[in-house]
């Protein structure tokens, strides 16, 4: 058994909703919902769904970039939520995120040797000629040249921007990265070279990853263990292996087989799911899923099924499973 | 065989802007055939949308110019053709729809009102048969309610039904060219897989052509009859879709290929395409991929490559792998 490196236990986000003339507080978003999982140390766990599921809002509160609204995130061992600011200052430099836009989370006015470079001034090290040196490196790591040092983050490419923020996340020799959507913005061509980016870094450095993606495909190559959320819940839960070759929840079976396969001569049964994705500040009762699920029962519209381990270390929330 | 719909011949647009002049479009030829989806795949700043809008007259010059080619629909030129006749076509004979539909719709008027502004303009419909027309249309892509989604007003609707009303609009005058451009890019997998068959009914029912722009193979696998590739503003290969995938020619296309991670198909490691897209400016006269290529030879940096058959007719490619001349040079 591996250690345990993140360990998030009934984690619970909620996004107030104001309204009226003195904007009270009239409802709430339910952005994450009672989640559980653990990622162990050198694994990348996939956290999985479609726009508005909640799965940024999981990242961003692990890292204690939002606050939670209930439950515990532990990282070995210590709560983050309940550090002080300067203890948590100090752990930062274990704890990175990388983003999805390139483009957006860079400063188009400072040099990209100075943007990597920055947090080591921050943490501790004086010495503007070992900085360069680090920098340099991380560089090199990251596939960017020397002379790209000097560059301001315009003259980039979506792919290399998007290199430069894996570096910035990379300096401080983290632990633990959380990815956002590293390869959406990208081109597939591009795309496949960071994802390889990823998993060599992965393997040189023990990185961990949390890696959230809405491409199953991406996700199946990069990790190890994946989470399939919807509307703030998680839904399923398996090891790579066992989640793609027996999906068990409905709604993981359709958004496997919704993804377009490059192959002209594949017939597949597809399930395609009716109608859209209810809104989160007024989701369904009973299962969240019931409005467009195919095997959907009165059962599903009262009852909120439980969220179970049936074998194998698979988990599921499905009445009918 | 069925008919030629649109023939793009040698079609350049080129955008002027202070850096110097950008080929976005450079010699492209190929065409849509009645009743048959033609997919144009290929990266960003490839020139796909580019082409799309030029055959849309969408170009706005300056920057950008059409210097030279000819676009026939129905055996006219729409490069020749007057703002007015040109917008007789454009909405009727050809619609388009975008990836964006929040930003493509009217945010202050109803959904009713959008739909049946080209019936009324083009259908020359009065108000009362352009309403229940266009509530025939929103039933026909499937959204329930809809007399009272004609009422409504775009932010009130999800992504994929603003999606659903853009091409209802597209619809409306019976086009016998869509041409979709990303549509499903900014939509989840879910409702992607919903509007990509909507779009299949709609070929299948109403027999139009599509023009589909995308940058995902696997789009290209489950709509396309016809496949187009482009890298650079230049078209590099085109093949009907069983022989793309069974038999690409284009280190490229080969790569591009290559580079998806598909479902169910671990790889160990992803193959990647080295290096990226050249930056558009000033490119020379040689084959633009050869600076990624792994077969590239001296041939390809000087000169470009002939679009042309090889084994099979109907497959065209523009690489000097399978010129006999790069034995003489």
């Amino acid at each position: 058994m591996s250690e345990v490196l993140v360990q998030v236990d009934n984690l619970k986000k909620y996004f107030p909703i104001t309204g009226g003339v003195f904007q009270r507080t009239v409802g709430h978003v339910k952005a994450v919902d009672d989640i559980s999982f653990q990622i162990n140390k050198g694994e990348s766990f996939g956290l999985v769904g479609e726009s508005g599921c909640g799965k940024s809002t999981i990242g961003r509160t692990i890292l204690r970039l939002t606050e939670k609204t209930d439950g515990t995130v532990l990282f070995k061992g210590q709560d983050l939520h309940a550090l002080k600011k300067e203890e948590l200052r100090q752990l930062r430099p274990k704890l990175q995120i990388v983003f999805q836009d390139p483009f957006s989370s860079l400063n188009p006015r400072i040099r990209i040797g100075h943007a990597i470079g920055e947090a080591l001034y921050d943490h501790g090290v004086k010495d503007p000629k070992e900085v360069r040196e680090r920098v340099l490196e991380t560089m090199k790591i990251c596939g960017l040249a020397p002379y790209h040092y000097d560059r301001y983050p315009h003259e980039f490419s979506g792919g290399q921007r998007q290199r430069i923020g894996i570096a910035r996340a990379l300096i401080m020799n983290p632990d633990f990265i959380v990815a956002d959507e590293p390869v959406s913005a990208l081109d597939v061509s591009i795309q496949a070279q960071i994802i390889n980016l990823l998993s060599d870094l992965q393997r040189d450095k023990q990185l961990t990853y949390l890696f959230i993606s809405h491409d199953l495909s991406v996700v199946e190559h990069l990790c190890d263990r994946v989470g399939v959320m919807y509307l703030g819940s998680m839904v399923e839960m398996a090891s790579k292996q066992e989640m793609f070759k027996n999906p068990l929840h409905p709604y993981t079976k359709a958004l496997m087989s919704a993804i377009p396969i490059p192959d002209p001569t594949l017939k597949r049964e597809r399930i395609v799911l009716q109608g859209d994705i209810p809104s989160p500040a007024n989701p369904p009762s009973g299962c969240k899923f019931h409005t467009r699920c195919p095997i959907a029962t009165d059962k599903c519209k009262v009852e909120t099924p439980k969220y179970r381990d049936v074998g194998n270390e698979h988990f599921v929330a499905c009445h009918y499973v | 065989m069925a008919k030629d719909l649109v023939e793009f011949r040698n079609l350049e647009t080129h955008f002027q802007t202070p850096a110097g002049i950008v080929k976005a479009v450079n010699n492209v030829s190929f065409k849509i055939r009645e009743g048959e989806t033609l997919c144009v795949v290929g990266e960003s700043g490839c020139g796909k949308s580019v082409t799309a809008m030029s055959l849309m007259g969408l170009i706005e010059s300056p920057p950008g110019k059409i210097v030279g080619g000819e676009i026939l629909f129905e055996d006219r030129d729409l490069l020749k053709m007057s703002k007015r006749e040109l917008s007789l076509i454009r909405g009727k004979d050809i619609a388009m729809i975008f990836q964006e539909p929040m930003s493509s719709l009217n945010p202050v008027l109803t959904i009713g009102e959008q739909i049946s502004e080209p019936l009324i303009l083009h259908m020359l419909m009065d108000r009362k048969s352009a309403k229940k027309r266009a509530i025939e249309l929103i039933n026909l892509v499937g959204i329930p309610r809809a007399e009272k989604i004609f009422d409504s007003y775009p932010h009130e609707l999800s992504g994929g039904m603003r999606q659903r009303i853009m091409i209802a609009i597209a619809l409306s005058c019976d086009p016998k060219l869509l041409i979709a451009d990303e549509p499903t890019t900014a939509l989840d997998v879910t409702i992607q897989a919903q509007i990509l068959d909507l779009m299949r009914d709609i070929k299948k029912q109403l027999k139009t052509s599509i023009m589909l722009i995308t940058h995902d193979l696997g789009v290209v696998a489950e709509m396309a009859d016809y496949v187009v590739v482009m890298y650079a503003g230049k078209v590099i290969e085109e093949a009907p879709v069983l022989e793309l995938f069974k038999n690409p020619q284009h280190p490229y296309t080969k790569g591009l290929l290559k580079a998806k991670p598909i479902i169910n198909q671990v790889q160990e490691r992803l193959y990647s395409i080295p290096g990226q897209v050249p930056n558009p400016i000033e490119l020379g006269n040689n084959c633009h991929f050869h600076d990624r290529c792994e077969f590239c030879m001296d041939i390809c940096k000087v000169k470009a490559p002939p679009f042309k058959a090889h084994e099979n007719q109907e497959h065209k490619s523009a690489c000097w792998l399978y010129e006999e001349e790069r034995e003489v040079l």
